[in-house]
């Protein structure tokens, strides 16, 4: 346990008296609309990446209702491309690239280290803003009659042909790519020099070294796809050719620079996770997570690697073959930092003293599903069986394993570990627990079918498919799942929301957790700690065989 | 040591010290500086490549384009990061009327860079030199270059330099607020130095790109194809 | 249930399917084994050391550099060693053999055409003979689109302001799916057809015989085909189109009156002069729109047309002869037969209706009808 100073921080203790937190700290608009605290602007991130993403849930529902028939039976096929549009870009640009390292890694990180705030509070604001600024033009992109180039934006279509508010809907994805750079400005900033004392960097929960190696992609990355696409609205509005063949432009070079952000893209989506699932395994475990040194390197090596992998999205786009080989072959080893966290993880249940709670289930379900999605990644590295399975459903089902089974498990299981510190309220564990079986479940069913479909050839974006109703069976499972996996994802907004008028108080460590969050009260004061934290002890320091009796005590506790 | 904590100290509420402060914000301008250079990358790529293709008629369509204008700025720009520079060094020594003095010349400098803008863009764009249905067919004003890829040049060229003016405006504005809180005897620039630096910084980074677009544009040697007569 | 009818496999009928499906379940092989050693020792751990048993956990390892060794180490070796086996399969699908046949496609909002080396043309369909190597040279007319036939294990996009190459050999004879799998807009998912490959001697007939198999058909069964090819039934569909088109089913012995107020038994010259010169004895109520076709048909071309028409000008049972021709009309009628009803005002009624996508919407129906059975 780390020992605390008993420095106050503020030199005014009597205004901050014990009662006041980051919630009730000031409960005018004009508090939260204007905070710096970051752990106000986490719960500002969490309404509206939940918004967005049931917004583009409901999307999905609309596709799989639709692909139950092979001759489409409610929506033109302009609709479905609108609707298969809206679904790519409001997942990916407004949940998944946010939700991890803006819900949970700006409430956590400067908690993590034992600061106080994040390196630049009003930037992490600004950060917030841009992101709604840009949530807010995507979605009158999709309501004032929708975009239709696929989330991908692939020239010309999307630079030339389209007539659909394309350069509307690049205006947001533009402004939320600022959203990103900003957070991950902030995040690096923090980490470098904000630590507590004796917070050395192999001290740091490995939730902060992923949400660290997510920054530097952030930063690296993003400002490429945003020239890019700033480069096709001015294609379309003021005719600057730049990816068009008629005027000697080159519209594979789109593929290029826009893949080069959005394969890094990814493991921004799933570093922070990651971070998530090290945190949860570790903690109901009760075991420090084994090969520390080895797991966070890994974040960096996936982070670096990352960026040189680009081109395994465009093996029959006509690039060189050479090129080719040198992406398969580093895409085939960036497979092997993940699969080093998958075997960590193992290993560190070993010899622990497991708890089976909400969050413990979604990460082991998170390994799982992330394993299989992995493993469906190295179908796709082997480029001779990629020239088969791309751009099918193959694609379509190896990516939703990684993003949902992947980003969204972690998620949940981050935000059930961590909602009775950040709320300071213990939700029902027992329908969590079975949610998450039935998200698992649901999961499965929805997508492992698309994984034969897309290896018999049923090609992805495709409104109809009579002419193969072959396809049919596959298709059906994957709504049946659908509709299973929709539940499971309404029923936490009710238990969760529920839990905040009538959940039992959580007080600072319900869990029984390490980690210097767990040494604030929950909610957290604004200031984040009423004593300046020193380190002195390793990071995860637990005990199981001590421990074995503390959680015969929790358990008691009806968790 | 300044306690953070009261309302007009510079240090902020999360940071201990204004070391840790300036440390802080040294990194985060750096890594913003990254970003910059990531997102004006990605456009000299798309300018590299193009170039590496069309070498002809890219010469043959700059020929158009004002090395003395250009020439000028780059002068311009490279006096203004000298005269930043002095203001930094004397933001350091608490040179009041001094750094007033040498921002406002740098803003000058930035003024006389667009007005210059101003003047270049004005004449490409009377000659139809603007990417677009009214491209020039002219073949005196495209020196025989080929329709097509004269209009990728000046679609780069407006790209390029147009996103650099949005940053020499933006940087204007910087530093018009820094001669505001040093006039307002800000504590945030008076007591220390650095926030007077880091936006020196910026404004030698939009000079480093200028410095890189001028040669890249006006400045292209006449390549073997066009010297072979091709 | 017949497992047979749920197929979770792509026919294999090129020369890379073998391979291909040898590295696919080789892949799928080593990610099982993977998987369940994983899923083993997760669920193993969960149940053995849950809270409260009483496993023995006396001292617990947190680091071992040889277990770390050993799981970078062998997945790193696999990795690179599926990366060979994919590199070389790749190898051989982006490099043609010499002396392949050359077959030229080009692909465009929302339809392929396809043209064989002596100048036949097909449009979203592809005959190809078994055992040849086959070149495909292909260009996009507007945006990217791609050419992917699954049986064959193979697709490439089709780009546009350059050429893009493909190459496969045919194994067995068969019809199978062309596909277009770059998303090019509307109609994406219906740009799309088949590939028929033919015995050798069957591809000759076919070619020289400007893509048709020789066949004995009735005046009516020819005349029907003719109908398809030249795409009457573009206009020409179950129910009358004011001012366009009117039906012309069931219109012979019918009377109908011109727009000069005259009136005329629909008998064989009236259906012959109609097809010739329509615009001599417009009929009321209709717009002249129709492309005269005098001079542009062989009498015999007239005639079959007529007796198709005199029986009916009802579409028959998709043909089940090898020559898949121009997509025909039975979309409209099989609107009457259960396809989406949707699909037929979507194809035809649209104010942006373009020979383009009129010309995709047939192939839309001849697709649904070559298939034969319409769930609805």
């Amino acid at each position: 346990m780390s020992t605390t100073v008993k420095t106050p921080i503020s030199t005014d203790d009597a205004a901050h008296p014990p009662k006041l937190n980051y919630l009730t700290n000031g409960h005018s608009l004009r508090s939260w609309l204007l905070t710096e605290d970051h752990k106000r602007i986490a719960i500002l991130y969490l309404i509206s990446v939940s918004f967005f993403f049931m917004l583009g849930g409901a999307f999905a529902g609309m596709i799989r209702w639709e692909l139950t028939s092979p001759a489409g039976n409610f929506l033109e096929s302009d609709t479905y491309n609108r609707v298969f549009t809206a679904h790519g870009a409001i997942m990916v640009f407004l949940f998944l690239l946010v939700a991890v390292p803006a819900v949970l890694g700006n409430f956590l990180v400067p908690l993590m280290i034992g600061a106080r705030d994040l390196a630049f509070p009003r930037i992490n604001l600004l950060s917030w803003y841009l992101y709604t600024a840009a949530g807010t033009l995507i979605l009158i992109s999709v309501v004032s009659g929708g975009v239709d180039a696929g989330w991908t934006f692939y020239t010309p279509y999307s630079s030339l042909y389209s007539n659909s508010n394309v350069s509307l809907c690049l205006v947001g994805v533009f402004l939320g790519g600022f959203s990103s750079i900003t957070t991950g400005v902030n995040f690096i900033a923090t980490v470098h020099r904000m630590r507590a004392p004796g917070m050395t960097w192999f001290r740091l929960p490995l939730f902060v070294w992923a949400n660290y190696a997510t920054g530097i992609i952030m930063m690296l990355g993003t400002p490429v796809v945003a020239i890019t696409l700033l480069c096709v609205i001015f294609e379309r509005t003021f005719q600057l050719p730049i990816f068009s063949p008629e005027l000697g432009g080159d519209p594979i070079l789109f593929q290029h620079m826009f893949w080069f952000y959005s394969h890094p893209a990814v493991y921004i989506m799933v570093l922070p996770s990651f971070g998530v699932i090290s945190e949860v395994i570790s903690a109901f475990s009760r075991k420090r997570v084994f090969g520390y040194h080895f797991v966070a390197f890994s974040s960096l090596a996936i982070a670096f690697l990352g960026f040189l992998v680009w081109g395994h999205h465009m093996f029959v786009s006509s690039q060189s073959m050479y090129q080719g080989v040198a992406f398969s072959l580093i895409t085939f080893l960036l497979a092997v930092p993940s699969a080093i966290k998958i075997f960590n993880w193992t290993a560190t249940m070993a010899k622990g003293n497991i708890h089976l709670n909400s969050p413990m289930i979604y990460a082991i379900g998170f390994m799982g599903l992330f394993l299989i999605g992995g493993l469906t990644g190295l179908f796709l590295a082997a480029m001779g069986l990629d020239v088969h399975l791309t751009a099918t459903y193959f694609i379509v089902a190896h990516f939703h394993y990684v993003m949902v089974g992947g980003t969204v498990m972690g998620f949940m299981a981050g935000l059930h570990f961590w909602w009775p510190k950040m709320t300071g309220r213990l939700f029902n564990d027992n329908i969590a627990k079975w949610n998450a079986v039935v998200v698992f479940l649901g999961f499965n069913l929805t997508f492992f079918p698309q994984f034969i479909s897309g290896w018999m050839g049923m090609p992805r974006r495709y409104h109809y498919y009579y002419f193969a109703p072959e396809y049919q069976i596959y298709n059906i499972l994957s709504t049946m799942g659908a509709t299973v996996l929709g539940v499971g994802f309404v029923v936490p907004v009710i238990y969760l929301i529920k839990s905040l008028f009538t959940g039992e108080k959580s007080g600072d460590n319900p869990w029984g957790a390490h980690g210097l969050e767990w040494q604030t009260t929950s909610p957290p004061p604004t200031e984040n700690f009423y004593y300046s934290p020193i380190v002195t002890d390793d990071v995860y320091d637990y005990d199981p065989v001590a421990e074995h009796e503390a959680s015969r005590e929790l358990g008691a506790r009806g968790h | 040591m300044a306690a953070h904590g009261h309302a007009d100290s510079p240090v902020k509420f999360q940071y201990e010290d204004i070391d840790q402060q300036n440390d802080t914000y040294v990194i985060g301008m750096w890594a913003f500086m990254v970003t910059e250079i990531m997102f004006f990358g990605g456009l000299f790529l798309i300018y590299t490549l193009y170039r590496m293709n069309y070498q002809g008629d890219w010469w043959k369509a700059h020929e158009h384009l004002s090395w003395q204008m250009g020439g000028i700025n780059t002068l311009n720009l490279l006096v203004s990061s000298m005269l930043m520079a002095l203001a930094v060094r004397s933001a350091q020594l608490k040179e009041r009327m001094k750094v007033i003095g040498l921002l406002s010349m740098v803003v000058g400098c930035g003024a006389l860079f667009m007005i210059i803008k101003y003047f270049e863009y004005s004449s490409k764009i009377a000659d139809r030199l603007y990417p677009g249905p009214n491209f020039t067919l002219d073949p005196t004003v495209l020196h025989g270059a080929n329709l097509d890829h004269a209009q990728l040049f000046y679609g780069l060229y407006f790209g390029m330099t147009g996103l650099h003016g949005v940053h020499v405006v933006v940087g204007m504005i910087l530093i018009s607020m820094l001669i505001k809180f040093w006039w307002q005897r800000k504590k945030v620039v008076t007591e220390d130095y650095i926030p007077t630096e880091l936006i020196g910084l910026y404004w030698h980074f939009v000079d480093i790109v200028w410095i890189f677009l001028y040669p890249l544009f006006y400045l292209m040697p006449k390549p073997y194809s066009v010297i072979g007569g091709h | 249930m017949n497992l047979a009818n749920y197929p979770f496999s792509p026919p294999a009928a090129s020369n890379f399917a073998g391979e291909m499906d040898l590295l696919f379940y080789s892949i799928l092989g080593m990610s099982v084994v993977f998987a369940v050693i994983t899923f083993a020792y997760v669920i193993f751990y969960a149940i053995k050391y849950r809270a409260g048993s009483s496993a023995d956990r006396s001292s617990p390892v947190y680091e071992n550099m040889k277990l770390e060794l050993i799981w970078i180490g062998v997945p790193t070796v696999l990795a690179i060693g599926f990366f060979i086996w994919g590199a070389k399969v790749y190898a051989d699908v982006r490099i043609p053999p010499k002396g392949a046949k050359e077959i030229y496609v080009v692909g465009k909002q929302w339809m392929w055409h396809i043209q064989h080396p002596n100048g036949v043309r097909e449009n979203n369909t592809l005959h190809v003979p078994v055992d040849t190597d086959i070149k495909l040279t292909m260009i996009a007319q507007d945006v990217i689109h791609a050419f992917y036939i699954p049986a064959f294990r193979v697709q490439f996009m089709v780009v546009p302001g350059r050429y893009t190459q493909m190459w496969f050999r045919p194994t067995v004879v068969g019809k199978y799916h062309l596909f277009c799998n770059m998303y090019c807009g509307t109609q994406h998912s219906e740009m799309g057809g088949s590939v028929i490959v033919m015995s050798k001697r069957d591809y000759a007939e076919w070619l020289s015989n400007n893509g048709e198999m020789r066949q004995n058909l009735s005046p009516t069964q020819a005349g029907e085909k003719l109908f398809n090819k030249i795409g009457c039934g573009n206009c020409h569909g179950p129910v009358d189109l004011p001012p366009r088109s009117p039906s012309l089913m069931g219109l012979y012995g019918k009377t109908r009156e011109a727009d000069n107020g005259q009136r005329y038994i629909a008998d064989e010259s009236y259906i012959r002069e109609s097809i010739l010169r329509p615009g001599e004895k417009m009929l009321k109520g209709y717009s002249n729109t129709m492309p005269v076709y005098d001079k542009q048909l062989s009498e015999e071309e007239v005639m079959a047309l007529m007796a198709y028409i005199k029986a009916g000008a009802l579409p028959s049972l998709p043909a089940k002869n090898m020559a898949a021709g121009v997509p025909g009309t039975e979309a409209q009628v099989n609107g009457k037969a259960g396809l989406n009803s949707n699909a037929l005002e979507f194809t035809s009624e649209r104010a942006d209706a373009t020979a383009t996508s009129r010309g995709n919407d047939l192939s839309v129906g001849a697709m649904a009808a070559e298939k034969g059975d319409q769930k609805r």
